[in-house]
């Protein structure tokens, strides 16, 4: 962690190396802490930073995302050991998403991993794992350094977002296939572009050392100047993750480590994560606990719901036709894209076949007065919001 | 192609070969793969000098299971004591010695209160060794599941406690965890009965008479009944080799395969279950059930190999405790040699240095930062006394147990081992002036040698710290302490498992049962 000076405990929360830039932007004041970062919850409005992800180009600051260099002979084999997932399977050039779970098959983080270069692997995590990644390196010889902040991460997400990188000089870029990564030259250093994010749009993600990303910002907004680029905080990133399905650490499951009652961990079967689990290949922590689960049935299901009315789900119980209880909602919007009032849930099982139909005991309130609605929903396949444009190769110039 | 009927057993220790003749009584095809030249694992009587033989590790016998005794009928197999009911005599450098024989104590100039104290003490521990060697005869219970026979498990260790009657059930519940040096303290005023008593609680550990779990470790100690007695110690005729000579012949005598000078490389893994072994030769033999002798870190880390086991349960394994602290003397001797004020009819029993606990402390005090004492604690006999096969007529071995021995010594064994022999022997010579002169050899085993020589990570006897946070069914670790492991036809047999070391065969014999059962964990 070079870039950490023996001094920074000084400092109540750490500053991103875009600091200078997002400051000034931060109109609302709005900061958040994220893993010890100082973090933009809003800059200007939570739904113009919304849109602008959606229609023109968001940009949300990443670099507090906890990041770790994994090398050494045996990288793969760890990896693999660690993963749920077939990871010889991501090549290099390429990003996956992976789970890992502990020894009783329960969730302890999702993350991406980059094969940055043969045998070279940045795993990118909501919670810090230097501690599980070194547990699990015993036997292995392979080396882990969490290196969250030798690296300056910006999310370019949007329609826009492959045409503004473009005119900022990333030549060819619209041939990236989504998951790829690349390599430009940037003023003396290089410029990691990935096509990933967490908004389930066309979107990429910049990953530069921390000495250039002021410029790398400076570059990138006087480029996405007529194309909409904005700002764009937590709450906002927030809502586009829901319309894309995507799970969030904390809030759709518990991470096991962080739980005090073993029950309330979730396996990856349980958090709609199953396709990520590959029981046929090598051994994998938690794969006979996972083998068992499938055996014995899992005790969850995680549902897409879509729900009459416009009132929002919140932590809403989600009830049967008789209202008796069958689970819980754990991340909920109205959704402008999807124009849909939209839910991510945990449902007991057998509970969440799509198709199925429960009801959402939604509270909300006027003016203070409480109101209490038994809002019909409907367990969906699919995602809420999928624009062609985020799989789309060589991606669109809008 | 596997085979169910056929059972491999890595090691061949004791445990293993306890376990390989239960294995054989019920049905199975098993064979014993033993990496040394002979069966017997730590367990062996070997040759040190031409003409003098040794055990090479414990020397005495005080645990061995009476019901295995029995059930596998060693006596007819060739198990004899040479001599049962050791005495201790506990040596004062100006000679004036204390003698303990079970709860008498006589000379050293021991009070009337200390003679009677020992008579209550040794009632009390007797009772509560009494109660830990029940449980040692059975797999320890599960804790947290439903499980009938865990649950029957449990209320069976709680209502053996009760049984004891509030009284000594408190006692119990207070003196368990903690250390033997404040137990002492409330008994005994003789410093040199005190000294004798706590280093009972600390031999083969790495513990000092202070440190917590050595009351725990005491009670291991008496748990046996050698010869029908509670705690006593005996000598096996022949070393204690002759103990696994005797365990081999009764495995053969069932039928068991027993192969010597087959090391195995690593244990065969298909998926979720083991397949067999790989020999260090290349050799391949398939089975459906392997049981592992070896400690666990060497059965899971060396045989295994931690990308076939979950990373929580390699954690736990990498944290098991078992770093050895004993080095282990043998001297070949022109003839008896002299202890100052020891009558020659006392040299035959058990003589230990350790003139009293704090003595034993300060001597554990630099195994603590990687240093030996000048002033070790020994325990010490001469077995060829009671048994004239290990020397050549006229002649004598002496073999002693020395603490403290770090196995991680500041500058490493090589350097320090001639240091340090030289520190024992003018130990030795305090208390027998002219022993030098009769040594015709000497040798040293450090536990690094022990490592080396008998495959034992830490070079530590127990397989692993014994103590109450490695004991029961958290030894070695949850998930593996009921013989069974995470991998389907893994089962564990050796001292690293309850109830853990000292040539006892309780862990081989409940492995067996685990095995013949099915083994759940």
């Amino acid at each position: 962690m070079k870039n950490l000076t023996k001094e920074h405990f000084h400092t109540h929360l750490y500053p991103s190396p875009f600091h200078s830039r997002t400051e000034p932007l931060n109109k609302l004041n709005q900061w958040g802490r994220w893993k010890g970062y100082l973090s933009a919850d809003a800059y200007t409005d939570i739904s113009m930073e919304y849109f602008a992800s959606r229609n023109t180009c968001g940009v949300f600051d990443l670099t507090p995302m906890t990041k770790h260099l994994i090398t050494g002979p045996d990288a793969l084999p760890f990896l693999n050991r660690l993963m749920t997932r077939e990871v010889s399977k991501i090549k290099p050039g390429r990003v996956g998403y992976c789970v890992w779970c502990n020894d009783d098959g329960r969730v302890i983080d999702d993350g991406t991993l980059f094969h940055l270069r043969e045998g070279v692997y940045r795993l990118c995590s909501q919670e810090p794992q230097i501690d599980w990644l070194l547990t699990s390196a015993i036997g292995f010889d392979v080396d882990i350094v969490e290196d969250t902040h030798d690296v300056a991460a910006l999310a370019v997400q949007g329609p826009t977002s492959c045409a503004i990188l473009r005119k900022m000089g990333l030549n060819g870029l619209e041939m990236l296939k989504p998951f790829g990564i690349e390599h430009y030259p940037f003023e003396g250093t290089e410029l990691m572009v990935s096509r990933t994010g967490y908004t389930g749009d066309l979107g990429y993600e910049l990953w530069i050392d921390p000495s250039h990303a002021e410029a790398l910002w400076d570059r990138l907004f006087a480029a996405g100047q007529d194309y909409g680029i904005a700002p764009m905080g937590g709450e906002a990133l927030d809502l586009v993750r829901v319309e894309a399905g995507f799970l969030l650490a904390g809030v759709d499951f518990l991470p096991a480590h962080e739980a005090i009652r073993p029950d309330r961990t979730r396996s990856p079967f349980e958090v709609g994560l199953g396709w990520l689990v590959h029981l046929d290949k090598p051994h994998f922590t938690g794969r006979r606990a996972l083998l068992e689960e499938k055996r014995r049935g899992s005790r969850y299901n995680f549902v897409k719901l879509d729900i009459d009315g416009n009132k929002t789900a919140e932590h809403s119980f989600i009830l049967d036709k008789r209202e008796n209880y069958v689970g819980t909602v754990t991340s909920a919007m109205w959704s402008p894209s999807a124009k849909a009032n939209i839910a991510l849930a945990s449902l007991e099982a057998p509970h969440g076949k799509v198709g199925d139909e429960f009801l959402a005991e939604v509270y909300y309130q006027r003016e203070l007065k409480w109101h209490r609605v038994l809002a019909p929903c409907r367990v969906i396949d699919g995602i809420f919001f999928e624009p062609a444009r985020r799989k789309m190769t060589p991606a669109p110039n809008f | 192609m596997t085979d169910s009927k056929r059972v491999i057993i890595v090691g061949g220790g004791h445990n293993g070969l306890v376990c390989a003749t239960y294995l054989a009584k019920g049905g199975k095809e098993v064979i014993v793969l033993e990496a040394a030249n002979e069966m017997g694992g730590a367990a062996v009587t070997r040759e040190f000098s031409p003409g003098f033989k040794v055990s090479a590790c414990a020397h005495l016998l005080n645990l061995l299971d009476p019901t295995i005794e029995t059930e596998l009928a060693l006596k007819s197999h060739g198990l004899r004591l040479a001599k049962t009911n050791l005495k201790t005599i506990a040596l004062a450098e100006d000679g004036n010695h204390l003698q303990i024989d079970g709860n008498r104590v006589s000379g050293g100039g021991v009070s009337d209160s200390d003679t009677t104290a020992l008579v209550k003490y040794r009632r009390r521990m007797d009772r509560f060794a009494k109660l830990l060697g029940r449980l040692y005869s059975r797999k320890p219970p599960r804790i947290g599941v439903s499980n009938p026979s865990d649950l029957f498990g449990a209320a069976k260790l709680a209502l053996d406690m009760r049984l004891l009657g509030r009284e000594d059930m408190r006692e119990f519940l207070r003196i368990a965890g903690i250390n033997i040096y404040d137990i002492l303290e409330e008994y005994f005023d003789s410093p040199l009965l005190k000294g004798a008593l706590s280093f009972d609680g600390v031999l083969g550990t790495h513990l000092g008479p202070r440190s917590n779990n050595s009351v725990f470790t005491t009670l291991h100690r008496m748990s046996g009944r050698i010869g029908g007695k509670q705690g006593a110690l005996a000598y096996p005729a022949g070393g204690m080799g002759a103990v696994t000579a005797a365990l081999a012949a009764a495995a053969a005598s069932k039928g068991v395969t027993l192969r010597t000078a087959s090391p195995v490389a690593r244990i065969l893994v298909d998926g979720d279950r083991v397949t067999g072994v790989e020999l260090e030769g290349g050799e391949q033999i398939s089975a459906d059930t392997v049981v592992s002798n070896a400690d666990p870190r060497t059965t899971f880390f060396k045989l295994i190999g931690a990308r076939n086991l979950d990373a929580g349960f390699v954690r736990k394994i990498q944290h098991i405790r078992m770093r050895g602290n004993a080095a282990k003397l043998h001297l070949a001797l022109k003839t008896l040699p002299t202890f100052t004020g020891v009558e020659p009819d006392q040299l035959g029993e058990r003589l230990v240095i350790a003139p009293d606990s704090a003595y034993v402390e300060r001597a554990f005090d630099h195994a603590k930062y990687g240093e030996y004492s000048s002033s070790p604690a020994l325990e010490i006999t001469i077995p060829s006394i009671h048994d004239a096969s290990l020397a050549p007529d006229g002649q004598h071995v002496l073999s002693a147990i020395v603490q403290y021995a770090p196995y991680e010594l500041k500058g490493g064994w090589e350097a320090g081992r001639e240091a340090f022999t030289n520190v024992v022997l003018d130990q030795l010579s305090r208390y027998a002036p002219d022993i030098r002169q009769q040594i015709t050899h000497t040798e040293l085993l450090t536990p690094a040698d022990i490592e080396r020589e008998f495959r034992i990570t830490g070079g530590h006897w127990h397989h692993g710290e014994l103590a109450l946070d490695q004991a029961l069914m958290m030894r070695p670790v949850p998930g593996a302490a009921q013989y069974a492991t995470p991998l389907s036809g893994l089962f564990l047999c050796g001292a690293g498992c309850h109830p853990g070391g000292g040539v006892m065969g309780h862990a081989g014999r409940n492995a067996a049962t685990a095995v013949l059962s099915g083994g759940s964990r």
